[in-house]
This record gives C-alpha cells, sequence and structure tokens, in this order.
C-alpha cells in the first residue's frame, strides 16, 4: 500500500488461514482511545490468524494421513496407473471428517468465545471512536460558524 | 416475445416430471397465478448457486410482487419462468462440486496452495485493496450484507401466509407486512454476516461476503442491521399489529443469537433453524388474521418439515467444508440420522396437506392434488435414505427447490373460497371488475 495513504489497506487471503490481513493506517494524533482500537483490531487479526492457520494445517495433514492409511489397508498406491493421486470416495472420507470434527469440537468452542468477545470489543471501540470524532467534527464546525 | 415463451417452455417441460404439466392443467383453470413465485424461484435458484451450504431460511428482504389476479398467458409465463432456473441450476452445482473434488484432490497431492478462485476475482483477490467506503459500492454491498436473495424468499413465504388466510385480502395490510418481513430479515442476515467473519472466510462459497472482504467495518454493518430491524418489527408492530411484530422480533432474536451461535455447538441447530424458517409464513398469516390459530401453525409446520430434506440433502454434499470449518451438522456426525430426519419429514409433508381440509383452509383436492409432488419427494428422500451418495441428495434437494412453491401455489388454488352467503354476489362482481382490470394493460 502507498505510504501517502490515509486510510487502513486489505489484502488477498493468506494461503493458510483464508483470513484477509489488514494493514492499519496510524494517523500521526492517535488518540488513546484510538490506539486501543488499533492495538486490538491488530491482537485479533494475528489471534485469528494463528487459530486458522494451524488448524487448516493439521486439517490437510491429517486427512493426508488419513487417506494414506486407508489406501494402505486396502492395498492401494498413493497414485494409480496414469499417476495421478489416488483419491477416496466420499462415503469414506465422511469418516475422516466425523472424526475430525469430534476431536476439534473443544477447540473451536474455546475459539468461538474468544472471537464473539474480541468482535464485540472491537466494534463497541469503534462505535466509541466514530462518536468521539462525530462531536469534534461537530465543534469544528460550531468554531467556523462562529468565527 | 409469444414465441420465445413457447419455445422455452417446450425445452423445459422435458426437464420436469410430468406432474407438473398436469398440476399446471388443473390450475390454469383458475384465473388466480402467483407472479412472484416467478421472482422467488429465479432468485431462490440462484441464491443457491452463489451460497449453497447457507443452511437458513431466516428473515431476509427482497422484490415484494402481491399477489395478482392474472391470465392465462401470464400462468404460462410463470411456468416457464419456474422451469428455466432449474437448467440453470444444474451448473452451477456441478461447478461446485467438481471444484470440491479438484480441491480434494489437490489436498491429498499435499500442495499447500489453497484453491485458485475460478474466474476474473482470483486477478482481483490477489491485490490490495484500501478499505474505504465508496458511496456508489455502497448499494450493492448492503444487498449483499442483507442477502437480499434470500431474503426475497422468505417474504415470499411470508405473503403465502397472508393469502392463505381466510380473510378479505387488503392490499395496505400485506404491503406493510412484507416491508416489515423484509427490514427484520435484512437485519439478521446482517448480524448473521457479522459474527461469523473468520468462519466465512474459510468456506469456499461465503469468502466473497462483504465484510470478510473488508468492503464494510463490523460497526456500519451493526448499524445498517439496527436501522433495519428496528424500523421493520415497529412498523409491523404498530402498522400491522403487535402478535407479527413479537414474532419478527422472537425470529430475529432465533436466528442471531440461538441458530448461529448453536450451528459451531451442536447439531440442534438444524431445528432452530427449521423454526426460523417456518415463522414468516406465520408472520404472514397473523398480520392478515391478527390471531394465531391451527392455519397458521399449519402453515408454519408445512415449511417446517420442508426445511429438513432440504437442507440436509444440502448439506450432504458440504461435508468436508463443515468439518474443516468446525460446524456441527448432521451430515458430518449423525450420517444416518440426516438421512432419517430427512425422510421422515417428507412423509410429514403428506400427512400435513391431509390435514389442511380438515382445519378448513383448503378443499379435500388439495391433498389429492399435492399428493403426486409429495410422494415424488419423499420417493426421491427414500432414496437419499437408502443411497446416501451425492446424486441421490442432488437430486432430493433439487427436487425441494421446485416442490416448495408448487406446493403453496397448489394450496392457494385449492384455498377454501371465504364468502358469506350475502357478500357472495358483491363479491364475485369486485373480483370480475379486478380481472378486468388486469387485463387490459
Amino acid at each position: 500500500p502507498p505510504t501517502d495513504s490515509h486510510s487502513d489497506w486489505i489484502g488477498p487471503p493468506d494461503k493458510h488461514s483464508n483470513l484477509r490481513p489488514i494493514i492499519f493506517y496510524v494517523p500521526p494524533e492517535e488518540s488513546a482511545l484510538e490506539r486501543r482500537l488499533r492495538e486490538a483490531r491488530q491482537e485479533a487479526q494475528a489471534s485469528n490468524q494463528r487459530f486458522w492457520a494451524r488448524h487448516n494445517r493439521a486439517f490437510h495433514q491429517e486427512k493426508e494421513e488419513f487417506i494414506y492409511s486407508r489406501l494402505k489397508a486396502k492395498g492401494l498406491e498413493m497414485r494409480n496407473e496414469s499417476g495421478r493421486k489416488t483419491t477416496l470416495s466420499a462415503e469414506e472420507m465422511a469418516d475422516f471428517y466425523k472424526d475430525f470434527l469430534s476431536k476439534n469440537l473443544k477447540k473451536h468452542l474455546q475459539y468461538n468465545r474468544d472471537w464473539y468477545k474480541r468482535n464485540f470489543r472491537i466494534t463497541f471501540l469503534m462505535g466509541q471512536v466514530a462518536l468521539v470524532r462525530a462531536l469534534r467534527w461537530l465543534r469544528r464546525r460550531k468554531k467556523n460558524v462562529e468565527q | 416475445s409469444g414465441l420465445f415463451v413457447w419455445r422455452l417452455r417446450n425445452t423445459g417441460i422435458r426437464q420436469i416430471p410430468c406432474q407438473f404439466v398436469h398440476l399446471c392443467h388443473v390450475a390454469n383453470d383458475r384465473l388466480i397465478t402467483f407472479q412472484y413465485f416467478n421472482f422467488l424461484k429465479r432468485m431462490y435458484v440462484t441464491q443457491y448457486n452463489n451460497d449453497l451450504s447457507q443452511r437458513a431460511k431466516p428473515k431476509s428482504d427482497s422484490i415484494v410482487s402481491p399477489l395478482r389476479e392474472l391470465q392465462q398467458l401470464d400462468q404460462e409465463k410463470k411456468v416457464v419462468h419456474k422451469i428455466s432456473p432449474i437448467s440453470s441450476v444444474h451448473q452451477p452445482w456441478a461447478e461446485t462440486s467438481s471444484r470440491n473434488e479438484l480441491r480434494e484432490m489437490k489436498s491429498a497431492a499435499g500442495t499447500e496452495d489453497s484453491v485458485t478462485p475460478v474466474g476474473a476475482e482470483s486477478k482481483e483477490d490477489r491485490q490490495w485493496k484500501e478499505m474505504k467506503l465508496r458511496l456508489d459500492d455502497l448499494p450493492g454491498i448492503l444487498a449483499r450484507l442483507s442477502k437480499i436473495k434470500l431474503t426475497a424468499l422468505v417474504v415470499s413465504t411470508a405473503s403465502a401466509g397472508f393469502a392463505m388466510a381466510p380473510v378479505p385480502f387488503e392490499l395496505t395490510c400485506f404491503l406493510l407486512a412484507s416491508l416489515g418481513t423484509g427490514l427484520a430479515s435484512c437485519a439478521a442476515n446482517s448480524i448473521n454476516q457479522f459474527f461469523e467473519v473468520p468462519f466465512d472466510s474459510n468456506m469456499n462459497r461465503t469468502k466473497n461476503r462483504p465484510l470478510v472482504r473488508g468492503q464494510i467495518s463490523p460497526l456500519l454493518a451493526v448499524c445498517f442491521a439496527a436501522s433495519c430491524g428496528i424500523p421493520g418489527i415497529a412498523l409491523l408492530t404498530l402498522g400491522v399489529n403487535p402478535l407479527t411484530g413479537a414474532l419478527g422480533a422472537f425470529n430475529i432474536f432465533l436466528y442471531t443469537c440461538c441458530y448461529t451461535p448453536l450451528k459451531r455447538m451442536s447439531i440442534a441447530n438444524t431445528w432452530v433453524g427449521a423454526v426460523v424458517g417456518a415463522i414468516p409464513p406465520v408472520m404472514g398469516w397473523t398480520a392478515a388474521t391478527g390471531t394465531l390459530d391451527a392455519g397458521a401453525l399449519l402453515l408454519g409446520g408445512i415449511l417446517y418439515s420442508w426445511q429438513f430434506p432440504h437442507f440436509n440433502a444440502l448439506s450432504w454434499g458440504l461435508r468436508e467444508d463443515y468439518s474443516r470449518g468446525g460446524y456441527c451438522m448432521m451430515s458430518v456426525t449423525h450420517p444416518g440420522l440426516c438421512r432419517r430426519v430427512a425422510l421422515r419429514h417428507c412423509l410429514a409433508l403428506i400427512g400435513l396437506s391431509t390435514v389442511a381440509p380438515v382445519l378448513d383452509i383448503t378443499t379435500w383436492t388439495f391433498p389429492v392434488i399435492s399428493l403426486p409432488i409429495n410422494l415424488y419427494i419423499s420417493y426421491l428422500g427414500f432414496r437419499f435414505y437408502r443411497d446416501a451418495d451425492r446424486s441421490s441428495s442432488r437430486k432430493l434437494f433439487f427436487c425441494s427447490l421446485w416442490h416448495l412453491p408448487m406446493l403453496l401455489l397448489v394450496m392457494f388454488t385449492c384455498k377454501k373460497p371465504v364468502l358469506e352467503k350475502e357478500d357472495k354476489g358483491d363479491l364475485l362482481g369486485e373480483s370480475h371488475e379486478r380481472a378486468v382490470e388486469i387485463r387490459l394493460p
């Protein structure tokens, strides 16, 4: 993003977490409230990125292992004659999906709680910042009118 | 344009089971038709192209076309419009499922790259974008935030509830109820998206939502939701009646605070979601009559039961996404239950259709005429139960898409006429006048 910009920039989805990173703009006269908001957003972004990158990587890895073990049990190779990867049918994969979901349920419950808390906090801070900015703008206008 | 209509009709009919044609002949006898089902179908279907795993029957806003009494020509047009969307649905589904398979293959191959998005989106997606709100983008963004197509569907079901109520039709009440329902639905959908940003990012069909892409801030999404929800509920409570307003508020609460968090906690979310989908027609009924009677509950019951074959079939193909995303759905955790419940509710629809004339909502022709379509969906439900594969789930899902509009249409045409003996003459005169008015453009 260009250096003379005055707003945040959002990028393409991350390879591992599928989340879009944001580069936050730090205004020169940032108030304490605005700084709290920015830091909360940065922290949430980092935490989300960590969680999803790890989670998705684990998913793909475990899926690989599952396919490999199933194929081995059936006596098949990882690649068939045409050289392409052998895949299991959707019904066979269903066992893996069920297993993975139940294994990670507790992790998700914890993450959900954290995410909701963070989301509310950030939105509330945004509201406060917007209110302060609006009041400041109104005050400035009043001053201009009086002058 | 007449020729065009005929061509489409001919190509379309081939793709639909014969009961549909039979029904058209029956329905053509009446001068009444639903043109809004026209929109309903098109929007519903295209919505599903984009939103395939979206469970919801939440409140959403949509284009409201009040029911009218129209000519046979319009009836045919409706048939045509209903048919063409079905063919367009097959393609995107195939696209999505082949994309899913491709993804499976790719991940099986151990590549770390995420699936490259198809089409022109990919290039735009790779760029960094300034997070500044542009006012001319705003309508489109808000439309997507409020899931406007799904809202259209919900308002249509509410309209169906209004139409089935055994009271004379009042246009202002109808419009107010539809608008209020639409606004409430927008609000609910916006809050839902507000809650689900990181999860939506990780699922293929929801990753282009406005909050995910940063086109709008969460604060603005909440403000929009409030500015739709509060006037919407107020409109329903003050402009229609308090009962409808209460139902609307309850449904928003049920969808945003119960269904949305429950999706990630327990499979009970499906039943809660079915209630969410059943409430709009009940609201339509209470808007017309002001009371919550057996007819309203029956209509709600029909929509409640419909949700299960519809959603369970849909979720069958999305098990990988649900598993990775952490969504607790029957199709992943209890596949046997998933199929059993779908079949059970297909059969329930037959039962509910039979109860309708008992409650004096429709004549006895309704269970008779609706039996073929109900049997057909039950048959597909049974196939899904027995085969448990992607093709049977797809068939069931697509059937549910045309089954509901048709069932509601047949229900309306079989509606028990509400005529007092002394008013009968007047009403007939009125309806003739109205019909004549509309015939002349």
